[in-house]
């Protein structure tokens, strides 16, 4: 990342220390994968903001997308006698060695974001999203807006076999089974990105009479929403009215598309999945309650009723 | 007219397969061929073509010329994402339109003359040369965009992706003004001769006198400057700078458009028309798909098939074939040439 990134993380680093002579009752070891996207970016900034907010002293490494380097992570923490781990595995196989290791320190792993192939008592608990629940959230929520119109849905699908694109997939069909008015007429990928989500949207709309006969876009992430609310714009409809636009993920952008009436809602995968985390390990340090192997984040749906313009101001500084 | 007939049938074969292309795709899906004024602008399927097609006709101008000097450049999508990148940075920190677009451009420049100098002068292999800046230059532009998606909302900018002139998108008039540009600079000049002559053999060409170090590198530079307007497009038509996506393997499909071009890989002669025509076929086939209503799954299989059938048609030997059984038209044509 670059230097700024840097500062601010020795920044992070530093008041963690200062504050752990007399505050900090955990140290708490972090390996994250790296700075692959936004969102990850901001899964960071949180980790730090909640670590500092509850007194934690926390030790950050970023793994450049390496295995290895993730690996060395938590040797190194257990060389140091943490008394937890995070990691967000950038793998799920390879884990069996070290996190035995750490089960024999007795020292708890917490996983975030992302499960591993290993047995489940090698680690405290998993702490994920549910990607089928988010489909599901955003599927439930055009059912509910369009009550019992007729409506015809167009889907744009996240990287072709990726597990997001087909559990989204599967968890938006979930909610619309047995509702006859609504639709799917067309689905295709729009590779996660803009671009991609701007060019498929363009040959939606050419096939559909111009886009007359849609009445609602679902897309697997905001960016491709985002793209393809501009080819609506290009196509002179108005999109959030003429075609209501749900999306999932919650990127700062698509709020700015709210704010201005072009996206009509949008479900949260929250960035905060060490807030969860650091609650589980505070209840076991405590009275050594055990967490549920699997703890599921929040998928909050967002709307237009719910400010986007103040979201978007709250989200705009997490690194996104 | 005598003098375009050379070209027509250079091109003859690249403009049947579109013309197949987009008939077969018409039979599937009749509204293909429909266009009309909305907004002051053509609207169509054909436009989306034109329009979509745009970064790899650009991309495939500088990859001809490149390709004829019998090198190849693999950074061109990268160098799309830097460029795009710089101009994103460049405009959200207030930077005028003009500056921000020479930015980009030289660094553009910059990035070719990096691969030219290195191939050039280093006598680099091309592919490896050009592998540095491929690997490298994402890296370079996420470092620039510090990994987030670098929105911004100057018009100015906008319009270059996504405004009108003429009624038709800013990006299909650049493209065709520069392709028709690049071809008379290289055909209305001896430079397309020497650049053919230099692919062909360079050490013939240096011992001729041609300064072949100098052309190789502005072959590159030239290659840079396409794809920095590409990825000035390719940011503009989207608002923001992508780095992790902006121009990613859009190189291939350069590289492709040059075959199906009928160019060939060796070096020598060369077509930007033929180029175009391929980036055009790829598009096409490109926009079909989506307009098919097929399963994703099923875009790259589709394509691949297309693609191979063409390259069949292409092949030297079906070539020869056709030329076989059709003999007795060109024989006929010759004697009546002879007797005029």
């Amino acid at each position: 990342m670059t230097l700024k990134t840097a500062l601010a993380s020795a920044t992070v680093l530093a008041a963690c220390m200062f504050g752990s002579a007399h505050a900090a009752d955990l140290t708490v070891g972090f390996s994250q994968i790296g700075s692959e996207s936004g969102w990850r970016a901001a899964e960071t900034t949180l980790t730090k903001q909640q670590a500092e907010r509850r007194g934690i002293d926390l030790k950050f490494a970023d793994a450049q997308q390496k295995q290895e380097n993730q690996i060395k992570a938590l040797r190194s923490f257990i060389a140091q006698g943490v008394d937890a781990i995070l990691v967000a595995p950038v793998v799920a196989t390879g884990w069996d060695d070290v996190l035995t290791e750490a089960k024999d320190a007795e020292i708890p792993v917490i996983l975030l974001d992302r499960t591993v192939d290993s047995s489940d008592d090698l680690y405290m608990t998993a702490v994920t999203s549910d990607l089928v629940h988010e489909g599901n959230v955003a599927g439930k929520w055009l059912v509910d807006t369009v009550a019992g119109k007729p409506c015809n849905v167009v889907e744009l699908q996240g990287t072709t076999g990726s597990s997001p694109a087909i559990d989204r997939k599967k968890g938006f069909e979930e909610a619309l089974a047995g509702k006859d008015n609504l639709k799917i007429i067309r689905s295709q990928t729009g590779d996660f990105t803009r671009t991609k989500g701007k060019e498929v949207m363009e040959s939606f709309l050419k096939a559909e009479d111009g886009g007359k006969n849609i009445c609602a876009l679902y897309a697997h992430n905001d960016d491709m929403a985002v793209g393809a609310i501009q080819a609506i714009k290009e196509a002179g409809l108005k999109p959030g009215t003429d075609i209501l636009v749900v999306s999932i993920d919650a990127v700062p952008d698509i709020f700015q598309a709210m704010a201005a009436g072009e996206a009509n809602a949008t479900v949260e995968l929250t960035p905060n999945m060490a807030g969860p985390a650091f609650d589980a390990l505070a209840a076991f340090k405590k009275d050594g309650t055990l967490p549920p192997k699997w703890i599921q984040t929040e998928s909050k749906l967002y709307t237009q009723a719910d400010d986007p313009a103040k979201v978007y101001e709250e989200k705009k500084g997490l690194g996104y | 007219m005598n003098a375009l007939k050379p070209h027509l049938i250079r091109l003859a074969p690249q403009f049947a397969v579109l013309v197949a292309v987009v008939l077969l795709i018409s039979l599937a899906f009749p509204d293909f061929l429909k266009l009309q004024i909305q907004n002051g602008r053509v609207y169509g399927s054909l436009v989306d073509v034109l329009n979509r097609g745009a970064p790899v006709a650009l991309l495939a101008i500088g990859m001809t010329i490149v390709i004829a000097t019998r090198g190849i450049d693999l950074s061109v999508g990268a160098v799309m994402a830097i460029c795009g990148a710089v101009a994103a940075a460049s405009i959200t920190s207030g930077h005028s339109l003009v500056y921000t677009l020479a930015l980009a451009l030289s660094v553009g420049l910059l990035c070719g003359l990096w691969n030219g100098i290195l191939v050039a002068v280093l006598d680099i292999q091309p592919i490896i040369a050009t592998l540095v800046l491929m690997v490298a230059g994402r890296g370079i532009a996420q470092l620039i965009t510090e990994g987030a998606i670098l929105t911004f909302n100057d018009p100015g900018l906008i319009f270059i992706g996504s405004g009108s002139f003429l009624g038709l998108p800013m990006p299909v008039i650049i493209w065709v003004v520069f392709g028709i540009a690049v071809t008379l600079l290289v055909r209305r000049t001896a430079l397309g001769m020497l650049v053919e002559a230099l692919g062909i053999n360079r050490r013939a060409s240096t011992l001729s006198g041609v300064s072949t170090g100098v052309l190789l590198i502005a072959a590159y530079v030239l290659s840079g400057l396409c794809a920095a307007i590409a990825g000035i497009i390719a940011a503009a038509d989207i608002r923001g700078a992508d780095a992790n996506n902006a121009g990613l393997w859009l190189e291939l499909d350069a590289i492709l458009a040059v075959v199906v071009g009928g160019n060939s890989l060796l070096g020598g002669r060369f077509s930007i028309a033929a180029s175009l025509l391929g980036a055009l076929i790829i598009q096409s086939i490109n926009t079909g798909i989506l307009l098919s209503g097929f399963p994703p799954e099923f875009n790259l299989i589709i394509k691949a098939a297309i693609i191979v059938l063409i390259l069949v048609v292409q092949s030297p030997r079906i070539r020869d074939l056709a030329t076989w059984f059709g003999r007795s038209d060109s024989a006929e044509a010759a004697v009546k040439q002879e007797a005029k």
